[in-house]
């Protein structure tokens, strides 16, 4: 009988070290998109703050729980449980759907991070205006994207799964011009 | 260009598609007529000032914009929630 074994998005691509920047595949548990039905919203954070201990976040942030759990702001009325199954009571007020192995979930660490990703995105990631915390959905090398910062050095970078290998290309080209700027 | 999302805060304008005039957003009632269907589907202006636009903040929010801008000066005055102009939801 045949085995199957389950591949994540970046099997293969990841990780890559280049310069001081480090890109890295993140296995994010569980995914599941939560839209709240009109008029849910604070019910819906407050089954959510029960079951998970996270709040509904505010657009452009992300709220996190215990274990690496995190709650992304991910569109108008939407937002991403990451880590933990959904509890089954989040949908008597929300649109739940599972989104687990939809996404290629990278993390991108080191000094000039930011300068890698400025080369792919037109976000404004001046940590004054993009702080720890907050999430953006963006545009990464023209495909739809997802942008977190998880630290003062350090990002969590969302795509479709299709694009897993683009965007690791990409990241690749700008990670080199990067550390070529960084050593002259 | 910078368009001024009520969701995500300033950002470049090819986060956004440019849908057409907002007057998408006053669809007549079926049996209005062809004259107001005529002026819904084919008669727009080409002011020379204030406008009013759809955008569609496609790799952004997902969300429907209404901006008012200037076609005179480029510059952009308001950007809404379409959902918020059509509920009514904003005193405009």
């Amino acid at each position: 009988m045949v085995e199957l074994v389950a591949k994540s998005p970046c099997a293969g691509l990841l990780p890559l070290n280049i310069g001081e920047v480090v890109a890295s595949e993140v296995a994010p548990g569980a995914m599941t998109a939560l839209a709240p039905y009109a008029g849910r919203a604070e019910a819906l954070s407050q089954a959510l703050e029960a079951a998970h201990g996270m709040a509904l976040p505010a657009p452009g942030h992300s709220t996190l729980g215990a274990e690496g759990a995190r709650v992304l702001w991910f569109g108008r009325e939407m937002a991403l449980m990451m880590g933990p199954a959904p509890d089954s009571g989040l949908a008597a007020h929300a649109a739940v759907s599972d989104q687990s192995d939809a996404w290629a979930v990278v993390r991108l660490d080191g000094p000039g991070a930011a300068d890698v990703l400025a080369r792919l995105t037109p976000l404004d990631l001046r940590a004054g205006v993009f702080e720890t915390g907050q999430t953006a959905r963006t545009e990464l090398a023209h495909m739809a994207a997802s942008v977190t910062r998880v630290g003062a050095e350090s990002f969590v970078l969302m795509v479709f799964r299709a694009f897993a290998e683009t965007l690791v290309h990409d990241l690749k080209i700008a990670m080199q011009g990067v550390a070529a700027r960084r050593e002259g | 260009m910078r368009i001024t999302c009520p969701l995500c805060g300033e950002r470049d304008r090819r986060e956004f598609t440019y849908v057409g005039d907002a007057v998408f957003l006053e669809r007549p009632a079926p049996q209005a007529g062809p004259d107001a269907w005529d002026d819904y589907l084919h008669n727009r202006d080409n002011p020379a000032g204030e406008t009013r636009d759809l955008w569609y903040h496609e790799t952004g929010c997902a969300a429907w914009l209404v901006v008012t801008r200037d076609t005179v000066t480029h510059a952009v005055h308001r950007v809404e929630l379409a959902r918020d102009v059509k509920e009514g939801g904003h005193a405009d």
